[in-house]
C-alpha cells in the first residue's frame, strides 16, 4: 500500500514514500505543498490540475502518485527559469488572461506545452490545445490572445 | 478515495496470474482516465489495480513486416493519432483517435481501455471496427485472437474472461485507394464525448456494380459500436446521390440508439442519416478528386 518513490519536481529530486491510492494531484499538493496545482473537478474535465511529466501535459487528478517514480514534473511553480517569467506567463499578467486565477496555473502549464510542440499556433490550434481547459471568468478571449501574444515573444527571442 | 493496492508486473504471466488472484478484485490499469474516476464514484472497489504498462510491447505503435498495424493495448491516443505511419495509411483512425477528449487526456487514455471499457461511445472503436481490426487477448489458457467485431457483448462487457488482458490490436493495411473520415457529433465542436460518431471507410471496386466498396461503422447509438451492413451493401450498388440518401437512411435503421443525458434517440437516429450521408459524400469527392 505505500511505495518508495524517486522523481524530480520542478528540477528538484524527491525521494519520498506515497499511498498506492493517492493521485500525484494530491502527493504534489498535500505531501510537497506545491499548491500551485488545483484540484477542480477531480475527472479530468477541468485542466485545473495540468502539470508536464516528461515534458508532455497531464491531468493529475488522472495519474497516482506512484507512477511518477522516475519521472520528471514541471509544475506551474517551475515555469519560471532563473525569476524570469516564461512568455506565456509574461502576456497572461500583460494582457489579463486571468480573473479568479483557479484556472490559471493549468491554463499556464497546457499553453506552454502546445507552444513547445507548436510554436506558431493559429486561433483554431490554441482553441483545441486548451479545450481540456475551462475557465469560468475570463470567457477566453484574453486567454487566447494571451497566447497568440506568448508566441509572437517565444519567436523573437528566439531571432534574438 | 477508497485505498487499494498497486502492482506493476514485468511479464504477461505475472500479469495474468494477479488478475486471477483477487477473486475478481483485481482490475487492469492503464491510463486510468475511466477507471480512476469509477473508483473515486465508489462504482468499483479493487483490491488491487495491475498497471498493465510496463508489459513487453504493451507502449508500442508499429508497422509489422506484414504490413498490418499493430498497437500496444496500452499505447496512447496521442500515440496513435500523431504516428506518421497511422496519418499515412490509417487515417481514419488517427481522427478517431484525434476527437477523444483533450490533448493532456490523450496523453494518458489508452487505445486498449477506450476498447476494454467497451462504451458505446468509444471513438477508437468506429474507425478500427471499419479497418476490420483484430484484438489479441493474453489469459489463463494462453493467447487467443478476436476480430474487433465480436469484441463487445454490451454497455461495459467485452469477450474478455478472469485472468485475461488486451495485448494488442492489429489492423490490416486498407484496400489501395481507400479514403475514410470519422465524423464525431458531441455537445462542443471538439473535446466531447459522442452523442453520435460514423465513421466511413470506401475504396474504389471494380467488382462492385457502384464502382466502390464500403465499411460503415456507428458509435453511441447502440449497446455497443456497430457495423451498418445495409448501408455499406446498398452503396456497392448504387452510389449516386439518391444511392447515397438510401444508404444513409439504412444506417439510420440499423442504429438502436436509447434517450440519455446527451441526446434523444429519436435525435441521434436522425444524425445517423445525416452524419453519414455527409460522410458518404465526402469520401465520394475525395475518390473523384484522386
Ligand atoms: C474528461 C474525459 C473525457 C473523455 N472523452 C472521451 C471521448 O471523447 N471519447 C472517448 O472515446 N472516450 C472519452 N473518455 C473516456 C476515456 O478517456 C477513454 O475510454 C480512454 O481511452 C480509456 O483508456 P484508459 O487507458 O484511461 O483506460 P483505464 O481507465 O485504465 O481502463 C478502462 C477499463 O478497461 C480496463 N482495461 C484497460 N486496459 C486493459 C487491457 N489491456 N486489458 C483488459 N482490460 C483493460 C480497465 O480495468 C478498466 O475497466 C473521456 C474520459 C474523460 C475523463
Amino acid at each position: 500500500m505505500r511505495h518508495e518513490i524517486s522523481f524530480t519536481v520542478n528540477g528538484e529530486r524527491y525521494d519520498i514514500t506515497v499511498q498506492s491510492h493517492h493521485t500525484l494531484l494530491q502527493v504534489l499538493r498535500e505531501q510537497l505543498v506545491l499548491t500551485g496545482t488545483k484540484n477542480g473537478c477531480s475527472e479530468g474535465e477541468c485542466g485545473a490540475c495540468t502539470v508536464l511529466m516528461d515534458g508532455e501535459p497531464v491531468n493529475s487528478c488522472l495519474v497516482l502518485g506512484v507512477e511518477a517514480d522516475g519521472h520528471e514534473i514541471i509544475t506551474v511553480e517551475g515555469l519560471a527559469t532563473d525569476g524570469h517569467l516564461a512568455p506565456i506567463q509574461r502576456t497572461m499578467v500583460e494582457l489579463g488572461g486571468t480573473q479568479c486565477g483557479f484556472c490559471t496555473p493549468g491554463i499556464l502549464i497546457a499553453a506552454h506545452a502546445l507552444l513547445q510542440r507548436n510554436p506558431n499556433p493559429s486561433e483554431q490550434e490554441i482553441r483545441e490545445g486548451l479545450v481540456g481547459n475551462l475557465c469560468r471568468c475570463t470567457g477566453y478571449m484574453r486567454i487566447i490572445a494571451a497566447v497568440r501574444e506568448a508566441a509572437r515573444l517565444q519567436q523573437a527571442d528566439t531571432l534574438n | 478515495m477508497q485505498p487499494f493496492d498497486y502492482v506493476k508486473p514485468k511479464t504477461l504471466e505475472e500479469a495474468s496470474a494477479l488478475l486471477l488472484q483477487h477473486n475478481g478484485q483485481a482490475r487492469p490499469f492503464a491510463g486510468c482516465t475511466d477507471l480512476l474516476i469509477r473508483i473515486e464514484r465508489g462504482f468499483l472497489h479493487p483490491d488491487v489495480v495491475v498497471d498493465i504498462k510496463a508489459l513487453p510491447g504493451m507502449r508500442e505503435v508499429a508497422v509489422q513486416p506484414d504490413g498490418h498495424l499493430r498497437i500496444g493495448a496500452a499505447a496512447t491516443m496521442n500515440q496513435v493519432a500523431l504516428h506518421p505511419a497511422v496519418l499515412e495509411r490509417w487515417p481514419l483512425l488517427a481522427e478517431g483517435c484525434a476527437s477523444v477528449a483533450s490533448y493532456q487526456l490523450r496523453n494518458r487514455a489508452t487505445v486498449g481501455g477506450n476498447l476494454c471499457n467497451a462504451s458505446p461511445a468509444a471513438d477508437s472503436a468506429p474507425a478500427l471496427l471499419c479497418y476490420e481490426a483484430v484484438a489479441h487477448i493474453f489469459g489463463p489458457a494462453g493467447q487467443r485472437s478476436v476480430p474487433l467485431e465480436q469484441f463487445f457483448l454490451g454497455p461495459g462487457k467485452t469477450v474478455l474472461e478472469r485472468g485475461e488482458l488486451l495485448t494488442a490490436i492489429t489492423v490490416p493495411p486498407p484496400a489501395p485507394g481507400a479514403v475514410g473520415h470519422f465524423l464525431k457529433l458531441g455537445r462542443t465542436a471538439v473535446g466531447d464525448i459522442s452523442v453520435v460518431s460514423v465513421a466511413v471507410l470506401g475504396w474504389p471496386d471494380l467488382g462492385a456494380p457502384s464502382g466502390t466498396s464500403w465499411h460503415i461503422a456507428l458509435g453511441a447509438v447502440a449497446p455497443t459500436p456497430i457495423r451498418a451492413a445495409e448501408a455499406e451493401r446498398l452503396l456497392g450498388q448504387d452510389a449516386s446521390p439518391a444511392g447515397v440518401e438510401a444508404a444513409s437512411r439504412a444506417a439510420a435503421a440499423a442504429a438502436r440508439p436509447i434517450d440519455d443525458i446527451r441526446a434523444s434517440a429519436a435525435y441521434r437516429t436522425d444524425m445517423v442519416r445525416v452524419l453519414t450521408r455527409r460522410g458518404v459524400e465526402r469520401v465520394l469527392a475525395e475518390m473523384r478528386a484522386s
